[in-house]
Parts: C-alpha cells; sequence; structure tokens
C-alpha cells in the first residue's frame, strides 16, 4: 500500500510538471493552430533566469518574478519575429520553424549562462512529508498545487472572462473574430506571452525537483507534447489530464514493470489511446474542409 | 528530353566532376555523407511532398537499417551486401504493420503517433545491451566491396569508395522516385496531397495509397541508415533518434519537400552547414537554429521551389 | 642501398643544423562533446585543452615552438565526430588527437585515426578502447570495469554481500552498469535489486522504492553523471533509505555536493581521483603539484568547480606534450612511440605508465575511496 502510494506521488509530482507543459502548448495551439516545439525551452528559461539572477543577489520571489516576465517578453518575440511572418505556411514549415527557435534559445543560453547544472533551494525546506507510510517532498506539493492552480486560472479565464471567450473566438475562426471587432493580433501576442510565463512558472517550481540546465527544454517539450496530444490538442483539460496521466504512467511502470522501459509504457498508451480516438481524450472532432 | 532525364543527368555529372574541386580526402567523406542523407531525404519527399503526410520517426527505419548491418553479420553470417536488403525487409513490413493504424492520424497526431515509433525503435537499440550493445555503439563489419574492387585493379581510397558507391545510391535512388513521380501510383499519391476526401470520391483508395509511400519512404531510410553505418563501420542508437527524424524533415522541407531536386539541395546544405559553422565555435547553435527560422519564414516553399518561382517570373 | 639513404639523410640534416625537427610546429586536432547530451563532460574538457594551449604558449611552447590547437565539437554524436577527425587528419593535417567525450564518439575517431595512423587519446572510460590494444590508440580515463573493482574492494570490506543498483539510461552508465554486473560476483557480492532511469527524470522514487523493498539489500549503487545521481541522493534521502549509498566517478566533483544539497550527500562514497581532494593529499604525493596548479589554474580562470572530467583532457595534453617533448619530433610515428614509452607522468588522474601491451597505463590504486562528510570530500582509506 504504501509502495502503490509512494509510486503515485512520484508519477503526480512528475505529471504536474508534464501538465504545466502540456497547457503552455495548449494555450499556443488554441490561439494559432501551431505546436510550439520550443515550449520545453519556456520552462528552461525560467529556471536558469532565477538561477542566475538569485546568484546575482536577488531574493528569490524577485529572481522568480523577472524569469517569467523576461520567459514572457521572448514568448511575444518569438510570435511576432518567427510565427506571425509564417502564417499560413503548412505544418511541417512551422514545426520546424519552432524546432529551429527551440535551438536558437537553447544556444543562446548556453552563450549568456553556462552548460552547467544548477538549483535553487526549496521554498519551503527540503524535509519530506510522510503520508501512511509514503514520502513527497515539499515542493512537490508546490508543483502540483501550481499546476491545478494554473489549470483552474485559465479554466476560469476561458469560461468566465471576456477576454478569454475572445482567444476562443479567434482559435474557433480568426476571420469571424476580426470581424465582431476582436483584436486577433493582440489576442496573439497574449497567447504567447501567456503561455511562456506559464511555462517559465513551471520552470521556477520544479528547479529545485528536478534541477536545470541550458539544455532541459527538449525533454520536456517532447513529454508535453506527447501528455497534451493524449488528452486531445487545444483542449486545456485534455492537456492537464493528459500530463498527469503521463506522469503516473511512467511511475507505476517504473514501479511494477521495468525501469527501462517505463517511457516506452507512455508512448505505447499514446498510440493506443490515437488508434481508439484519433482526436486524444478530450479531442474535439474535426472534419477535413474541401 | 524529359525533366527527368535532365535532373538525373545533373545530378550524375555534379556527382562525377565535384572531386576534381576537391582540396583533400575530407571532402569524399563530405560528398559521401550528403548523398547518404540526400537518399533518406528523398524518401521523405515521396512521404511529405508527394503524399503529404508527416513522419516525425523516420529516423527509426534509419536505425533498423544501420543495425541490420551490425547485426545480421555477426549473429547469421549474412554477407552485409544482404543485411542491407534485410534491414530494407524488417523496414518495410514494420512500416506496413505501424503504417496502417497510424496513418488514419492526421496532421500533428500523425507527428506524435511517428514521433512515439521513432522513440519506441530507439528505445530497444539503447536498452537491449545483449543484443545492440546499448548506447555505446556496435561496430559493423567491413563491406568487402573495396577490397573485391582492389583485387580486380581498382584502388580506390576509403573517401573515395564511399563517395562513388553513395552516389551512385543517391542516383539509383532518385531515379526511382522520378519513376514514381510519374507513375499512377505518384499521381494517386499526389491527388490526396491536395484533398483526401476528393481523391477518394475519384476512386482512388486512399489509404492503401498512403501505406505505399509511408512503405516506401520507410526503405529509403532503412537503405540510407545501412550505407551509414558500413560507411563509419560502428553505429549508435543516435541514428535512430528524435533528432536525426527532425534533420531528415528539415533537409526535405529545406531544399523543397516537393521535389527530387530539393531534396538533395536541402540535404547538402544541411550536411555542410554544421561544418562551416565551426568558425563560429560556440554560436554555433544559434546560427543553426536561425538559419532554420528564417528559411522556413521567407522561402516557405524550400530553397528550390522559391528560386525556380523567382527565375520563371523574371522569363515572363 | 635504400636503408642506408634513409640513415644518410637525418644524419645530414643534422651536420647542416635543420634537423631540429622538434622546432616543427605541433598541431592538436580535438573533437569534443562540447554540447549535446554530454555537455556535462565534454564541456570542462574543452575548456581545460584551450586554457592549457594558451598556457603552454605563454611560456615559449614546446622546445621553443607555439603548439596550435584545432577543437570541434560533435556534439556526442558518433556520426560526426567520424567527419571531424576526418576533417582533422585530411584537411587540417593535426599531428595527433585528443578528443572522443563519450564511448561512442572515441570508437568512430579511433577507426579514423587508426587508419591513418595519427596517434590519439581517448577521453572516454569503456575498456574497449584499448583492449585490444590498437597501435595508435591511448586513454587517459581509468575504465569503468576499475571503478566497479574499487567500488566492490570497499564494500566487501564493509561486509556488504546484496546490493541494489540504479543506473542512468545513457552510455556512461549504462556501460558502468554492464561491467560492474561483470565483475560483481567476483567480490562475493550479489546484485539483487536492478532499476535504471533517464538522464533527464525529474524523479527516481519509484525505482529507489522497488530496491527499497528488495529482499536483504544491504547498500545502493548508482552509475551515472549530470543530474541524475543528484536526484537519486536527494530521493534516497526522501524516502529516508538508511544503507550506505555508492555514486560513480561520473559525479565527483564539488558540484554534485552542492546540487545534491551537503545534507542529502552526507556519507556518499565514490571512487575518485586526487583533484577532488587537492587539499588533503599528504606532502610527498607525486600528484599533489600537478593536481593543485590545475586546479588552482582552472578555477581561476572559469569561476567553476574542476571536475574529473576537466582532468582527463589535462592528462591527455600532458601525455601528448611530454611525449612530443622526449621525442623531439612532432612526426605522428615519434609521438607514438614516445606515448608508448610513457613513464611515471603524474597527472590528475593518477601516474601514468604506458607499455605495448598497456595503453592506458593506470592501476587501481590511481582510484581514492572518497566520502563527503560535513558537506566536503575526505579520503577513506
Amino acid at each position: 500500500m504504501s509502495e502503490l502510494l509512494q509510486f503515485l506521488f512520484s508519477g503526480l509530482t512528475v505529471g504536474a510538471v508534464y501538465a504545466l507543459v502540456a497547457l503552455g502548448f495548449t494555450i499556443i495551439f488554441n490561439a494559432s493552430g501551431v505546436v510550439n516545439f520550443a515550449q520545453g525551452e519556456f520552462v528552461m528559461l525560467g529556471g536558469m533566469i532565477t538561477v542566475f539572477a538569485h546568484a546575482a543577489g536577488l531574493p528569490l520571489p524577485l529572481a522568480a518574478l523577472i524569469a517569467i516576465a523576461v520567459t514572457a517578453g521572448v514568448g511575444v518575440a518569438l510570435n511576432q519575429l518567427a510565427i506571425e511572418p509564417a502564417r499560413g505556411a503548412p505544418v511541417v514549415s512551422l514545426i520546424i520553424i519552432t524546432i529551429g527557435a527551440s535551438i536558437f534559445i537553447r544556444g543562446a543560453a548556453q552563450l549568456v549562462f553556462d552548460k552547467q547544472i544548477h538549483s535553487f533551494p526549496a521554498f519551503s525546506g527540503t524535509e519530506p512529508i510522510h503520508v501512511l507510510g509514503a514520502t513527497i517532498q515539499s515542493q512537490s506539493l508546490w508543483v502540483i498545487g501550481g499546476a491545478f492552480a494554473v489549470f483552474a486560472g485559465l479554466w476560469l479565464f476561458f469560461t468566465r472572462t471576456l477576454l478569454g471567450r475572445a482567444v476562443l473566438a479567434t482559435s474557433n475562426n480568426r476571420l469571424a473574430a476580426q470581424l465582431v471587432g476582436i483584436n486577433t493580433r493582440f489576442i496573439m501576442t497574449l497567447s504567447f506571452a501567456l503561455s511562456a510565463a506559464i511555462g517559465a512558472f513551471g520552470g521556477v517550481l520544479v528547479t529545485p525537483i528536478t534541477l536545470t540546465s541550458y539544455d532541459v527544454g527538449l525533454a520536456l517539450a517532447l513529454k508535453g507534447f506527447a501528455g497534451a496530444m493524449l488528452g486531445g490538442m487545444g483542449n486545456p483539460k485534455g492537456a492537464f489530464v493528459g500530463g498527469l496521466m503521463l506522469g503516473l504512467l511512467e511511475s507505476l511502470t517504473a514501479g511494477y514493470l521495468s525501469s527501462q522501459y517505463k517511457d516506452a509504457a507512455a508512448f505505447v498508451v499514446i498510440l493506443a489511446v490515437l488508434f481508439f480516438m484519433p482526436q486524444g481524450l478530450f479531442g474535439r472532432k474535426s472534419t477535413e474542409r474541401v | 528530353m524529359s525533366q527527368k532525364h535532365a535532373t538525373l543527368l545533373v545530378l550524375a555529372a555534379l556527382i562525377a566532376l565535384s572531386p576534381l574541386f576537391f582540396p583533400s580526402g575530407y571532402y569524399y567523406r563530405i560528398g559521401a555523407l550528403m548523398f547518404v542523407n540526400a537518399l533518406a531525404v528523398t524518401g521523405i519527399v515521396i512521404l511529405t511532398g508527394y503524399a503529404g503526410q508527416i513522419s516525425l520517426g523516420h529516423a527509426g527505419f534509419a536505425g533498423i537499417g544501420g543495425y541490420a548491418c551490425a547485426l545480421a553479420p555477426v549473429h547469421w553470417c549474412l554477407p552485409p551486401a544482404l543485411a542491407v536488403v534485410l534491414g530494407a525487409a524488417i523496414s518495410a513490413v514494420l512500416a506496413w504493420l505501424v503504417g496502417r493504424p497510424i496513418l488514419r492520424l492526421k496532421g500533428y497526431y500523425l507527428g506524435v503517433a511517428s514521433l512515439g515509433f521513432g522513440i519506441l525503435v530507439a528505445m530497444v537499440l539503447n536498452n537491449e545491451r545483449w543484443l545492440t550493445k546499448g548506447p555505446d555503439g556496435i561496430e559493423v563489419p567491413d563491406l568487402g566491396l573495396r577490397g573485391l574492387l582492389k583485387d580486380v585493379g581498382l584502388d580506390l581510397s576509403n573517401g573515395e569508395f564511399w563517395y562513388g558507391l553513395t552516389g551512385i545510391a543517391l542516383l539509383v535512388g532518385a531515379w526511382l522516385a522520378l519513376n514514381l513521380y510519374h507513375s499512377p501510383t505518384g499521381r494517386a499519391l499526389r491527388a490526396l496531397h491536395g484533398s483526401e476526401v476528393a481523391a477518394g470520391t475519384v476512386g482512388i483508395d486512399v489509404a492503401r495509397v498512403k501505406l505505399q509511400a509511408f512503405v516506401i519512404s520507410a526503405v529509403y531510410a532503412s537503405v540510407a541508415g545501412s550505407l551509414l553505418a558500413l560507411q563509419n563501420k560502428f553505429i549508435t542508437p543516435d541514428v535512430a533518434g528524435f533528432m536525426h527524424s527532425i534533420e531528415m524533415v528539415t533537409m526535405a522541407v529545406l531544399g523543397g519537400v516537393g521535389s527530387v531536386p530539393g531534396a538533395v539541395i536541402g540535404a547538402g546544405i544541411l550536411t555542410l552547414l554544421p561544418q562551416v559553422l565551426t568558425v563560429f565555435a560556440d554560436y554555433e547553435q544559434v546560427i543553426l537554429g536561425l538559419v532554420m527560422m528564417l528559411v522556413m519564414i521567407f522561402l516557405p516553399q524550400g530553397l528550390v521551389p522559391s528560386v525556380l518561382r523567382k527565375l520563371r517570373g523574371k522569363d515572363e | 642501398m635504400k636503408t642506408t639513404l634513409k640513415t644518410a639523410a637525418p644524419a645530414a640534416l643534422i651536420a647542416l643544423g635543420l634537423a631540429t625537427a622538434a622546432s616543427a610546429e605541433l598541431k592538436i586536432g580535438a573533437s569534443i562533446s562540447a554540447t549535446g547530451p554530454a555537455a556535462f563532460l565534454g564541456d570542462p574538457e574543452a575548456k581545460t585543452l584551450e586554457m592549457l594551449v594558451e598556457e603552454l604558449n605563454a611560456k615559449g611552447g614546446i622546445n621553443g615552438e607555439p603548439v596550435e590547437l584545432v577543437l570541434y565539437d560533435d556534439g556526442g554524436d558518433a556520426n560526426k565526430a567520424r567527419t571531424f577527425a576526418t576533417r582533422l587528419i585530411e584537411d587540417d593535417e593535426v599531428q595527433a588527437i585528443i578528443g572522443g567525450t563519450t564511448t561512442g564518439t572515441s570508437m568512430s575517431i579511433l577507426a579514423v585515426a587508426e587508419d591513418a595512423e595519427v596517434p590519439f587519446i581517448s577521453l572516454a572510460g569503456a575498456i574497449d578502447i584499448i583492449q585490444p590494444v590498437k597501435p595508435w590508440t591511448f586513454k587517459t580515463p581509468h575504465t569503468d570495469r576499475m571503478a566497479c573493482q574499487k567500488i566492490f574492494e570497499d564494500m566487501k570490506k564493509q561486509g556488504i554481500a546484496r546490493i541494489g543498483m540504479i543506473s542512468g539510461t545513457d552510455g556512461f552508465g549504462a556501460s558502468m552498469q554492464a561491467q560492474c554486473k561483470d565483475v560483481v560476483a567476483d567480490y562475493g557480492i550479489e546484485v539483487v535489486a536492478d532499476e535504471t532511469y533517464d538522464p533527464k527524470d525529474a524523479d527516481m522514487t519509484a525505482q529507489l522504492t522497488k530496491i527499497k523493498n528488495a529482499e536483504g539489500v544491504q547498500a545502493v549503487l548508482n552509475p551515472g553523471f549530470g543530474q541524475g545521481p543528484s536526484i537519486v541522493t536527494r530521493n534516497y534521502k526522501q524516502l529516508a533509505i538508511d544503507l550506505p549509498l555508492y555514486q560513480s566517478h561520473g559525479v565527483a566533483s564539488d558540484g554534485f555536493i552542492e546540487l545534491a544539497g551537503a545534507d542529502a550527500a552526507e556519507g556518499v562514497r565514490l571512487p575518485g581521483t586526487a583533484l577532488l581532494v587537492a587539499a588533503l593529499l599528504a606532502e610527498g604525493d607525486a600528484q599533489k603539484p600537478v593536481v593543485t596548479a590545475y586546479k588552482a589554474a582552472y578555477e581561476g580562470k572559469f569561476k567553476q568547480p574542476v571536475s574529473t572530467f576537466g582532468g582527463y583532457a589535462h592528462d591527455g595534453f600532458a601525455l601528448l606534450t611530454d611525449a612530443v617533448t622526449r621525442a623531439g619530433s612532432t612526426e605522428p610515428q615519434a609521438i607514438r612511440d614516445a606515448l608508448e614509452a610513457t613513464k611515471a607522468l603524474a597527472g590528475t588522474t593518477g601516474i601514468y605508465t604506458m607499455t605495448p601491451e598497456d595503453h592506458l597505463g593506470l592501476d587501481l590504486s590511481a582510484f581514492r575511496m572518497l566520502q563527503v562528510k560535513d558537506g566536503k570530500w575526505t579520503i577513506v582509506e
């Protein structure tokens, strides 16, 4: 029993990280139809900027705020300089642009920062919390709580605010949204800023657990992408559940089957889900336009 | 002379004449790498350019082709040349099995499914140490052909030999791909690229034709992987990795995904680029990422179609 | 007739005062994984080589001639490493190559170097690189097999007979995992749990829980490098596993204690090199001056703690410059012969003595069993 609980704790911690990345994917996908493979780099930037700002003498909360703000700026720049000019390009071209952006950001981080591994102290100490014979790091609670908070915030934003509905309208039909007077350019900017900020926020939360370095982004992007697809692209609920499921799948496989093939199990499940539900668990049905 | 023959002739002339300008043996190595990459990318052209399907996992097939050459000669005493054929056959069967379910998916969903396949192959190569010797890689036996040529009086350096062999392989691959383009299957592929629904209504078996393109492109990737392994006499699971898949797609799209010359040019540029960028040392990654973005933003159709369009525009 | 010509020619040159062969400039090639998954290893190696070449040239080079370094970043990709090795030999025309951060890249480079008959000093761990002995290939790091032996020796002394292993799936971790399982029986030790993790994993409590619950487990060994072992060490503490934890030489640096947290790292043991405990070495220790000088120079210049890996590059460069000086020539053949005749050269990793049968030249004594005590590395003997 305590063993199962331990695996669940482990899976939830990791899953919450994936969920944060997947949520970032979803926002940009909703606004622009682009899957942003540079999403993992936002997480890296959040962690790395905080590390270096903190090392430069700033208090941790301020360093984290700066990291989130700067990363949001990077997100906006990515949209203005690379995504917006390529509007209407085929899916493959967009994939290559965002992968190019991810290589670029990684290369720049390696120049601006360094190639070492970094961390900063956990928010509320390192003393683990004991529950029924299993343990969880207090920082894990921050990550899981953070993921829930971001999800709840997004849900409120998209359903209860005018601005959030404008984002949804833009994602459904950009032209129609423009016709009813929505400033779609602003919506795009907002979406990229929001997505990058969520990624950076995730980076700040997880760095005390996972540590960070200039090259942590790609692996996170792949897992987050997989989580988002598992849940169904473009649906925050799907991204959140998909990310958590992926984390749980990994830890349960590592615990009960084989730690060597835990990543394989995750992808096998994704292939199986897509086989029966080609739009993911919560995806929208769409038909090809002729 | 048809466009097809012109393309092949230009390609053959380039392969044959370039060595006249090589300052050192290192350039044969670069040439051979370009040709191997171009061969794999020609497969992507068939899948993505002709049929409009995305794959982010084709390096998996290159891995199968490569490891077939490392393992079959040792475990089943198969001559390396036959191991290439065996690898291609395994890749084809696997592509057929995997392609049937995943090709029903579209766009990014197909992307993630093919990505999953590629990662699974890389993971098996990494983890099954008893067979593949794990992430450190495994030695690949010599093809033996160079020795045979030497016996009949044709004494080539290792670089020259692989330059020639991969050049011939590329020519054959390009010839087959160009033939396919003009065949009924090729026309069907291009029809479904335009619109699957429309292609279906005019009586094209969409699922079957897509699967054909997937299997053919897998064989291309597999043979390219085999040639790379035999040339290097060493292979690591990286060859099946995600970044290698992305590299293939990028080469195809960079040159112009719809055409064989585009594949060759895209592969050529991206093979050469890291070699040129070494002068920038630490800035290498930044510039590589920048080039990828800029080409896709300003030439979304790729280099070859964009340049051709400019030229034609002038003619008019 | 021919032989006389061959021997007569140098004699004539010497007579003319032209045969200061050593005065030919030495061009060293390097292909190192300064980026990519092995950047944690390769980055300090590249920095070390650049620093040492600069230092040497500031002091007037070898025998009055400057040394030139051509350094490429292969990103940990074996295929790229082969291309760069070809480039170094055919195009840059270097007289020797240092590099091959990973076993995969080393195996690629050595094939090219052996073909072209250029001496190559590898910086990777696997025993396959020098066994069987290849005429032109040498290496500086201990083999991972030796690290396993050193650890198991220590375990045996502690009366440990049943262990759990948790290894990274990268080349370093996987290779050491296999080597350890290969020699473990020689020490009467049994591996009762064998788990792995991906180098980028965020949490290893699932694997560690399994090991913790394995019957009769007395100690845990974690082969790996990068952030993985730090996370393992933290999770180990989190799960309150009350067994000795052994890490590998892959994390032998002060950075490890910092990342894992002094609290969690307390009591961790690993086979390390003299480099890590420079200040603790006895006064007469032959390695002390070398280690102290390198540590001071590196940490002064880059503001980062030295790592074992940078030390490997340091030793590779020391072996090469020593060989060139002794050979009095920059001819590849002469360098190779001199390398093979290296005697009692003190490096950061150990004291090297090469023979035609041994192109590593280190034994187990070069490893020191280290333990974290009060947040600092100490020597266990």
